[in-house]
């Protein structure tokens, strides 16, 4: 479009040059986000990798130990301890969650596509991990909880969801699938509108039942966006901390002792930063393999749309 | 925000109206199947249990505590009381208090709320203006190392926040600001990658045509993103700001580590230590869920009024 009016100014160089180089007024622009980028994401990754190696109680200097935390960290039986229950929670969670979220994200498409609809099934996600935390702990209290009352009424017994060793990781688990689930749909949700409606029309002529058009169309066109989410959640899943902090603070004994929790305990209640930093690096690590392996079994940069 | 996203499709759909035209009448003689009965069946269960809990936060809020332990299934408020509002806002005097359940513990609601809508905003506000600059620059600006730069900002995406937030709390608290508002929203008052991500999709789909025209009549680039590209967009910005502002404002963790008084106590802090501070009697249940109400009411507010653009953008962010 340039190109026709070019001709009086044989180089572009000129008066020109302010349209074709910003770099000025660009390193301007990103000042800030830079100064973010480098003091809040970067500058930490660096340090809190470095802290990792001392031992540190944040009033004396920090002092290099080398692995002696690394070494701390596999011989200590809380932390794994903690590995097995933020996996355990992460199972559960991810999987009723997903399960759940991609039920109610085709529900929508082949009922409703309403507003109404969709801002309800996202009601949930708006309200604070302590806030859902709270109410559940009111609803599944052993005594008064409305949830135990209806357990009595179908004949079981009444479950401690919070205070027993056996059920306190898939409570909260089961809490945060309540917070999430509708984001989750939604995110699935646009994921279904994205596949094309001929694909169903072609399936609709051949007499495919709903059942089998889900589960031979719908299912393998989503599986790219379905990686995704699954990532994204996987990894938001294994930092679960408001949670737990709010309503078991880990108990009973370590039942509920996740990962992230162990870390505030041994941080800010120890003030061991030293061994908190390499258990977030533990984590870290974690993350990284999860989410490599995540990404390759799902091929979630692959479509099979075209 | 459809505006900007169905626009640029417009002339490809060209053939659309004719089918759109003999959808609807099919759609509305579409016959009531056993399948779909099951499948509003379900889906009315799972409204039910998605809302179940917000009716109960309010019903038990208007019972009074008292009353709950006698009648703790009724499906309406028990010996219906204002009391545990009351209880929230410091409306009630210590004995009051004790004597309908409450801890008596004075709970400064109001300078939680001042805190929470503090942080909240000036972390909105500064993280989504300073993202959209981002994003300008990485996408309507010219110049030499955009795509390293932009590839940089992309590896922090795979930096966990929460990796981040202990190595940040060693760096607030050298900076003394441990305990202050400003401790509490400095590493979020720069950007987000994601911020930033969003809106340079949107930012690159603006016509280049009306930016021609100011450029040709002498704008500067400056004037271009402040009177052009920011009006444009006004979607998507609106959008990324009541996602962030949500956000900031349920965040419980890193205020958790930085806040130690009611100072710097935001509502998520203080609702978390509501729980600790049980009397003797056992829970003030109706105060709790008052106060749990009242926490999340501003959300909900925010949720009715943008309903729409909320639930719209989930989708695209998540994709794109």
């Amino acid at each position: 479009m340039a190109a026709p009016s070019a001709p009086p100014v044989p180089t572009v160089r000129g008066r020109r040059s302010g349209r074709r180089d910003d770099t000025r007024l660009a390193l301007l622009f990103i000042l800030p986000a830079s100064i973010g980028l480098l003091v809040f994401y970067f500058w930490p990754l660096v340090r809190g990798i470095w802290l990792s190696f001392t031992s540190w109680d944040l009033l004396s200097p920090a002092e290099f130990v080398g692995l002696d935390n690394y070494r701390e960290m596999v011989a200590d039986p809380v932390f794994w301890n903690a590995v097995r229950v933020t996996l355990l929670y992460v199972v559960i969670n991810i999987g009723l969650q997903t399960v759940v979220a991609l039920v109610i994200a085709v529900l929508m498409q082949r009922l409703s596509r309403s507003t109404l609809l969709r801002s309800l099934v996202l009601a949930p996600y708006l309200v604070s991990n302590v806030v859902a935390a709270l109410v559940f702990l009111w609803i599944l209290d052993f005594q008064l909880g409305i949830g135990n009352q209806l357990l009595e009424w179908v004949g079981l017994e009444r479950i401690g969801f919070f205070t027993s060793e056996t059920w306190a990781i898939p409570t909260i688990a089961v809490v945060n699938v309540w917070r999430h689930m509708g984001y989750t749909a939604l995110l699935i949700f646009a994921g279904l509108q994205a596949i094309p409606p001929t694909t169903y029309e072609a399936a609709r002529v051949d007499g495919a039942s709903e059942v089998r058009t889900f589960f031979g169309i719908t299912l393998p066109l989503l599986r790219p966006i379905l990686g995704l989410v699954l990532i994204i959640s996987v990894i938001g899943s294994f930092q679960v901390f408001d949670t737990v902090a709010v309503t078991t603070n880990g108990g009973p004994v370590d039942a509920s002792r996740v990962l992230q929790l162990y870390i505030y305990d041994k941080a800010f209640g120890q003030f061991d930063f030293g061994y908190a930093s390499a258990l977030s690096v533990a984590m870290l690590l974690i993350l990284v393999v999860v989410t490599f392996f995540q990404y390759r079994m799902t091929r979630a940069g692959q479509t099979d749309l075209n | 925000m459809t505006e900007t996203t169905t626009a640029p499709a417009a002339p490809t759909t060209v053939p659309a109206p004719e089918t759109g035209t003999t959808a609807p009448p099919r759609r509305r003689r579409r016959r009531v199947t056993p399948g779909r009965v099951l499948a509003w069946a379900v889906m009315i269960i799972v409204l039910l249990v998605t809302l179940f809990p917000f009716y109960w936060m309010l019903r038990t809020a208007l019972s009074s505590n008292g009353a709950l332990y006698a009648n703790s299934t009724s499906l309406l408020p028990v010996d219906f009381s204002w009391g545990g509002f009351e209880r929230v806002f410091g409306l009630q005097s210590t004995e009051e208090a004790i004597a309908q359940g409450g801890s008596g513990a004075s709970i400064d609601f109001w300078l939680y709320l001042r805190n929470s809508v503090v942080v909240a905003t000036v972390v909105t506000a500064c993280q989504v203006f300073f993202s959209a600059m981002a994003a300008y620059a990485f996408s309507r600006l010219r110049w030499r190392w955009r795509n390293a730069v932009f590839a940089v900002f992309l590896l922090s995406l795979m930096v966990p926040v929460i990796f981040t937030l202990l190595p940040n709390f060693v760096l607030v608290r050298e900076l003394g600001l441990i305990d202050t508002l400003l401790g509490i929203m400095l590493p979020g008052l720069f950007m987000t990658p994601f911020a930033i991500f969003f809106l340079r999709q949107f930012f690159m789909n603006v016509s280049t045509e009306v930016e021609e025209a100011a450029l040709i009549d002498g704008a500067s680039k400056v004037r271009v993103f402040f009177s052009i590209i920011i009006p444009m967009s006004v979607g998507p910005i609106a959008t990324i700001a009541i996602l962030t502002y949500i956000g900031s404002w349920n965040d419980y963790f890193w205020p958790l580590m930085v806040s130690y008084t009611d100072d710097s106590r935001v509502l998520t802090v203080a609702l978390g230590n509501f729980n600790a501070q049980t009397p003797q009697t056992g829970p003030d249940w109706a105060g709790l869920m008052a106060a749990t109400l009242v926490a999340a009411l501003p959300m909900i507010l925010l949720f009715v009024v943008f309903a729409r653009r909320i639930v719209n953008s989930i989708g695209f962010s998540g994709i794109k």
